[in-house]
C-alpha cells in the first residue's frame, strides 16, 4: 500500500501501531476501574496479561505496515525500515518489562492497573520518538513517554528513595524538556521549518549550517537527548533514579528510554543534520569517551549490583555513541543490532536483581549475592551470561554488538575512538566480573540464604527467553545482522559510504 | 573422504569434550570424573592417529574446511592442520585425561562444574591451535578464559580470586588490543579487494606499510606477549600458578602458555613480516627473551615456595622458544617447537607431583619438606627426572630443544646465545636445591616420616609424560620430520618477505612475492 500524507487519512495507517497500543492501554484502564468499582484493592491477574495481548496485537500491527511504502519523505511520521526495526524493540522492551513486572507489583503491594497502562502509554511515546521526522513530533513524543515514567518511578510511594528519584527526574527531566524545546526554536528560526526532510537540503546547500542560531539549537537539542541517553556529563540523575525506580521499570528505562533517544539521534544528526557532521561530530565524540571512559570507572566503585547496573547503562550509551559518530550505514545498522542485544540483557540483568529480592527486601549489595551460583544454578548461570554479555565478551551476542560498533568505527576511519572502547570495556570486565566472583567463589551467609524463588512463570519466561537469544545472536546472528542492515538502507542511500566527510 | 583426511577429526576433537562437560553436568557428582576420564581417553585415542596421518611432505594445510558461520561478514568455520598446530593438539589431548586423573582425589567439591569446566577448557584450547579464521580464532582464544578463570577462582588456595582475577584482566588487556587490530585488517582487505572476509590466508595478503604493520604487530605481540609470558608481562602467572589447582597448572603450563608462542609463530610473524624483522624488534624480543631466561632464573631460585618456583621456570623456559622464534632460522623455531612440547610434558609432570605432595602435606612451603626420599621413595626418584628434565639433562626433552635453540640462535646472533647458555647453568641453580629441600637433607618434621608412597593412578599419570620426555631426549626425528616443512616454509616466507626491495623491508610489494614463492598454504 502507497501512502500519501497529502490525504490527513493516510496517517492513520501509518501509526497503526502506535494507535493500537493506546486504544489497548485505555481498554486496560476501563476494565481495571469496572473489575475494582469504588473499591480500593489491588487489581486481578488478568490485567497484566491483557496489557501484554495489546503488545502482541501492536506487534502484528507493525508486522502489517512492514508492507507500507511513503511517496516522498516529507510526512511528519517516517515509514521506514528503520522505524519498523525500532518498533519491535520498544514492542520488545514493554513486553519483557510487563512480564518481569507480573508478581513483582503483587510482592510490593502496588499491584495497580495504572502501572501496565502508563507503561503502554510510555512505549507509544517511544515508538512515536523513533519515527518522528518533525521536530515538534519528536518533542510531543518525548513528553508522552517521559511523563508516563516520571509517574512510574515514583511509582512504589512508601519508599523514600521511589520518590525521591522520581522528583530528581521529574525535575531534571522537566529542565532538559526546556533545552530541547529551545533548541527546537532556534533551529526552526535559522531554517524556517521544523520539518527534518526540509531542513536536511538546507545544510547541505550549506545555507543554515553556518549560521550560528543554528549551530546553537543544534546543541541545545543534543543537550536535552542527552540527557534522555544519560550521557556524560548529563548523567547526574540516573544512578538515583534507576536505583529508586522499581527495578522493573528501571530495566524499561534503561533500555526503552535510552533505544528511543538514540533513535531520535540518528534520525535527527547522523541523517538530518549530516551536512554539519563536521560540526557535531566532534562533540558526540567527545561525549562519547567522556561517557565510556567516566561511567565505567565510577562504575568500578559501586557496592549496590543495582547501582552498578545504572552505570553499566550510561557506559553503553557511550558505546551507542560511538556508533552514532560513526554516521555511516555500518554504524547506523550496529546501533540496531546493538540495541536489540542491549535490550535483552541490561532487562535481563535487571531481572536477575529482582530474582535476588526474598520478601519485601530488596537485597542488592553485592554481599548478598555470595554463593548464589551455587544455591541458585540456575539464576547463577542466567546472570553470568548476561553480564558476560554486558562485558562483551565471545559466546554471546553482546560481542557481535560490540563487534559491529567497532567495524562501524574503524570504516568511518575514528581508530582512536575504537580504542578507547576496547580499553574502557576492560575496565568494565571488572565490574561485571566481580559479581560472577561473589556468586561463585564465596560462600553464602547460610546454607539456605538463598532459599526460595520469587520470580512468577511469566518473569521466568522472560529471562529464559531473555538469555537463550542472548546465546543465540552470538552463534546465529546472520539473519539479525541483515536484518539491521536492510533496516538502514532507507536511511542512508550510499551505503557503506564515508558521509560529511571531504 | 576418511575421517582422518577431512575436518572431521578436527572438529571431534574441539567439540568432543563440550558434549562431555555436558553430560559432567547432568550425571550424579560421583560419576563426573568417569566421564571426564573416558571423554578424555576417547579424545586421545582419537587424537593419535593423526600423528602418523599428518602428511609433512603433503599440503601446507591439512583438515581444511570453510564452513559458513556469519556469511555477511566474511566469518567462517575454518579450520586447518600444519606441522606447527599438529603437536599442539596432541599436546592437549594428552594432558586432558591426565590432568582428569590428576583431579581425582583433589578434587571433592563440587565435581560435576569442576570436570565441566575442564572439559570445555579443552574445547577452546584445541580450538586456537586449528582455527583459521581470524574471527573464530578470537572466538576460542577468549572462550577459553571462562573455564580457567572459574578453575582458578573458585577450586584454587586461599587467594584464589585475586589471582583469577588477574589472570582475567591481563589476558584481556592484551586480546582486546588484538581485536581492533584483526577489525583494522579486516577493513583494510575489504578496501583492497571489495570482499568481507576474515580468513587468515586472507589477512596474510593485505597489503600494508610499514606504519601500519608497526602498530598491528604490537597489538598482536603484546596479546601473545601477556600469554607467553614474556618478561615483563608475566607477573599473572606466579599467582595464577600458585593458586589454581593441579589440573589448572597443568593445562596452564601444558598448554595455555604454548598458545603465546604459537600466536608468534602463525599470526604475528606472517602477518607483519617488516615489522617482526626488523631489527629493532628481533633484538628487543631477544633481549626480553634473555631477561626471562636469567633474571626469572634468579628469581625462582629465591622462592620458599615450590609451586611459585616451577612457576617461574616456565617463564624462563618460554624465553628460550622466544630466542629461537625471533632467530627467523630453521634450528631456531624448531628448537622453539620442540621446547614447546618438551615444557609442555615435563613441567606438567612437576605440578602434578607437586599435587600428589600438597595432598598429603597441604603445602608447597619447602621448608615443610625434607627427606622425602626415605618415606617415599617412588615419589622422589620421580621428582629427580622431572627435575633433571626440566634442567635439560642429555637425553631428556629439554637437552634438544635447548641444544637447537641455541644453535639457532647462535647463527642469528652469537653473544645472546652465549648469556642464554648461561640459562642453562642457572636452571640447575634453581632446580637441584629444590629437589635436595624436598626429598633429600634430614626429616626433621614428624608429618614427613610416615607419607604414603605414590598408588597405581599416580604413577600412571607419570608414566606417559616419562615416555614423551625420553623419546624427544633420545630420538627427536618423528618429531622434528613432521615439523620441518612447515617450518621450513615460514622462515623462507618472513626471509623473502623481509628481504630489502626498492620500498626498503616488508613493502607490499615483498610480501606478496614471498606469498608467491612459499605459500603458507590454505586453499581458496
Amino acid at each position: 500500500m502507497m501512502l500519501d500524507f497529502a490525504s490527513q487519512a493516510d496517517y492513520f495507517w501509518a501509526l497503526l501501531p502506535e494507535i493500537v497500543l493506546s486504544l489497548a492501554a485505555m481498554l486496560v484502564l476501563l476494565v481495571d476501574v469496572f473489575q475494582k468499582g469504588n473499591r480500593s484493592e489491588p487489581s486481578r491477574p488478568i490485567i497484566g496479561w491483557l496489557a501484554l495481548a495489546g503488545v502482541v496485537v501492536a506487534t502484528a500491527a507493525n508486522v502489517w505496515i512492514g508492507d507500507l511504502t511513503e511517496t516522498g519523505a516529507a510526512g511528519m511520521v517516517a515509514v521506514d525500515q528503520f522505524r519498523i526495526f525500532t518498533n519491535y524493540i520498544f514492542l520488545l522492551v514493554a513486553a519483557l518489562s510487563i512480564m518481569l513486572s507480573i508478581g513483582y507489583l503483587e510482592r510490593h503491594g502496588m499491584n495497580l492497573g495504572e502501572y501496565f497502562v502508563l507503561l503502554m502509554f510510555s512505549t507509544v511515546g517511544m515508538m512515536l520518538m523513533a519515527s518522528a521526522r518533525d521536530l515538534i513530533l519528536l518533542f510531543l513524543a518525548l513528553e508522552l513517554m517521559s511523563v508516563a515514567i516520571y509517574v512510574l518511578v515514583g511509582f512504589n510511594r512508601r519508599d523514600a528513595r521511589s520518590a525521591e528519584g522520581a522528583l530528581k527526574y521529574f525535575m531534571l527531566g522537566a529542565f532538559s524538556s526546556g533545552f530541547l524545546l529551545y533548541g527546537i526554536a532556534l533551529v526552526f528560526g535559522s531554517t524556517g521549518s521544523t520539518n527534518l526532510a526540509v531542513i536536511a537540503p538546507l545544510l547541505d546547500g550549506g545555507l543554515a549550517g553556518e549560521s550560528l542560531m543554528f549551530l546553537i539549537g543544534a546543541a541545545l537539542i543534543l543537550t536535552g537527548l542527552g540527557f534522555k541517553v544519560a550521557a556524560v556529563p548529563f548523567h547526574a540523575w540516573t544512578p538515583d533514579v534507576y536505583e529508586g525506580a522499581p527495578t522493573p521499570i528501571t530495566g524499561f528505562m534503561a533500555t526503552g528510554v535510552k533505544a528511543a533517544a538514540f533513535a531520535a539521534f540518528i534520525r535527527v544528526f547522523a541523517v538530518a543534520f549530516e551536512g554539519v557532521y563536521l560540526q557535531w561530530a566532534s562533540v558526540i565524540w567527545w561525549l562519547a569517551v567522556a561517557t565510556m571512559v567516566g561511567a565505567n570507572l565510577v562504575a568500578l566503585t559501586q557496592g549496590s549490583v543495582k547501582r552498578m547496573l545504572a552505570y553499566s547503562s550510561i557506559a553503553h550509551a557511550g558505546y551507542l555513541l560511538v556508533a552514532l559518530v560513526s554516521a555511516n550505514s555500518y554504524g547506523a545498522a550496529a546501533f540496531l543490532f546493538y540495541l536489540v542485544v542491549y535490550t535483552l540483557m541490561t532487562i535481563g540483568a535487571f531481572g536477575m536483581v529482582i530474582a535476588n529480592e526474598r520478601g519485601e527486601k530488596e537485597r542488592v549489595t553485592l554481599q548478598d549475592y555470595a554463593g548464589l551460583g551455587w544455591q541458585q544454578p540456575m539464576v547463577g548461570a542466567f546472570f553470568s551470561i548476561f553480564l558476560i554479555s554486558l562485558a562483551g565478551f565471545p559466546l554471546t551476542g553482546g560481542f557481535i554488538g560490540k563487534v559491529y560498533i567497532l567495524k562501524g568505527a574503524l570504516d568511518s576511519g575514528l581508530s582512536v575512538l575504537a580504542v578507547i572502547l576496547v580499553v574502557s570495556s576492560l575496565v568494565s570486565y571488572f565490574y561485571y566480573l566481580r559479581v560472577v566472583v561473589v556468586m561463585y567463589m564465596q560462600p553464602a551467609s547460610s546454607q539456605d540464604a538463598h532459599s526460595g524463588m520469587v520470580l512468577s512463570a511469566p518473569a521466568r519466561i522472560a529471562l529464559g527467553v531473555a538469555a537463550i537469544a542472548v546465546l543465540v545472536l552470538f552463534f546465529y546472528p546472520g539473519p539479525l545482522l541483515d536484518a539491521a542492515q536492510h533496516s538502514v538502507a532507507s536511511l542512508f542511500p550510499d551505503q557503506g559510504f564515508l558521509v560529511g566527510r571531504p | 573422504m576418511g575421517f582422518y583426511e577431512s575436518h572431521w577429526v578436527l572438529t571431534f576433537l574441539i567439540f568432543a569434550p563440550l558434549v562431555g562437560a555436558g553430560i559432567a553436568l547432568a550425571v550424579p557428582a560421583k560419576s563426573a570424573g568417569k566421564v571426564a576420564l573416558w571423554t578424555g581417553i576417547i579424545e586421545f585415542l582419537v587424537s593419535v592417529p593423526l600423528f602418523w596421518t599428518f602428511e609433512p611432505l603433503g599440503p601446507a594445510m591439512q583438515n581444511e574446511v570453510a564452513a559458513a558461520w556469519i556469511p555477511s561478514w566474511g566469518i567462517y568455520y575454518r579450520l586447518g592442520l600444519d606441522g606447527i598446530s599438529l603437536f599442539m593438539v596432541l599436546l592437549t589431548t594428552l594432558l586432558l585425561p591426565l590432568s582428569v586423573l590428576g583431579s581425582w582425589s583433589y578434587i571433592q567439591d563440587r565435581r560435576n562444574a569442576y570436570y565441566a569446566m575442564l572439559l570445555a577448557l579443552t574445547t577452546g584450547v584445541v580450538g586456537v591451535f586449528v582455527a583459521m579464521d581470524m574471527f573464530l580464532f578470537y572466538v576460542f582464544w577468549e572462550m577459553m578464559l571462562i573455564p580457567m578463570y572459574f578453575l582458578i577462582g573458585v577450586w584454587g588456595g586461599t587467594e584464589r580470586i585475586y589471582a583469577s582475577v588477574k589472570f582475567f584482566l591481563y589476558t584481556m588487556f592484551g586480546s582486546l588490543l588484538m581485536l581492533v587490530a584483526i577489525l583494522y585488517m579486516f577493513f583494510r582487505y575489504q578496501a583492497v579487494t571489495g570482499i568481507a572476509s576474515f580468513s587468515y590466508f586472507d589477512f596474510l595478503q593485505v597489503p600494508l606499510s610499514m606504519g601500519e604493520q608497526w602498530w598491528l604487530f604490537a597489538a598482536f605481540a603484546i596479546a601473545f606477549a601477556v600469554k607467553v609470558p614474556i618478561f615483563p608481562f608475566h607477573t599473572w602467572l606466579p599467582h595464577a600458578h600458585v593458586q589454581a589447582p593441579t589440573a589448572g597448572s597443568v593445562v596452564l603450563a601444558g598448554v595455555l602458555l604454548k598458545m603465546g608462542t604459537y600466536g608468534f609463530l602463525r599470526f604475528a610473524l606472517p602477518l607483519f613480516p617488516g615489522a617482526a624483522t626488523d631489527r629493532t624488534t628481533v633484538l628487543l624480543f631477544m633481549v626480553l627473551g634473555l631477561f626471562g631466561i636469567v633474571y626469572t632464573a634468579m628469581v625462582a631460585a629465591v622462592q620458599p615456595n615450590a609451586k611459585r618456583l616451577v612457576a617461574y621456570t616456565s617463564v624462563a623456559h618460554l624465553g628460550f622458544a622466544i630466542l629461537g622464534i625471533f632467530a627467523f632460522n630453521i634450528q631456531g623455531v624448531q628448537g622453539a617447537l620442540l621446547l614447546m612440547i618438551g615444557h609442555g610434558v615435563s613441567t606438567p609432570m612437576l605440578f602434578f607431583l607437586l599435587g600428589m605432595l600438597y595432598e598429603r602435606r597441604h603445602t608447597y612451603e619447602l621448608a615443610d619438606f625434607g627427606g622425602l626420599a626415605a618415606s617415599m621413595p617412588i615419589f622422589a626418584s620421580m621428582l629427580v627426572f622431572s627435575a633433571l628434565a626440566t634442567i635439560g639433562l642429555p637425553g631428556t626433552a629439554g637437552f634438544s630443544a635447548e641444544f637447537l635453540v641455541l644453535l639457532g640462535t647462535f647463527r642469528a646472533e652469537p653473544f645472546v646465545a652465549l648469556v642464554a647458555a648461561t640459562g642453562v647453568i642457572v636452571a640447575a641453580y634453581y632446580m637441584l636445591p629444590m629437589v635436595q629441600k624436598i626429598i633429600f637433607n634430614s626429616i626433621d618434621r614428624d608429618e614427613n616420616r610416615n607419607l604414603v608412597d605414590l598408588n597405581r593412578r599416580e604413577v600412571g599419570i607419570m608414566v606417559p609424560l616419562i615416555i614423551v620426555i625420553l623419546w624427544i631426549g633420545v630420538y627427536p626425528r618423528p618429531f622434528l620430520d613432521r615439523m620441518e616443512p612447515a617450518v621450513t616454509r615460514l622462515v623462507e616466507y618472513m626471509e623473502l618477505s623481509s628481504f630489502a626491495g626498492p620500498d626498503g623491508p616488508g613493502s607490499p610489494a615483498d610480501i606478496a612475492a614471498a606469498r608467491a614463492a612459499a605459500p603458507l598454504g590454505g586453499s581458496r
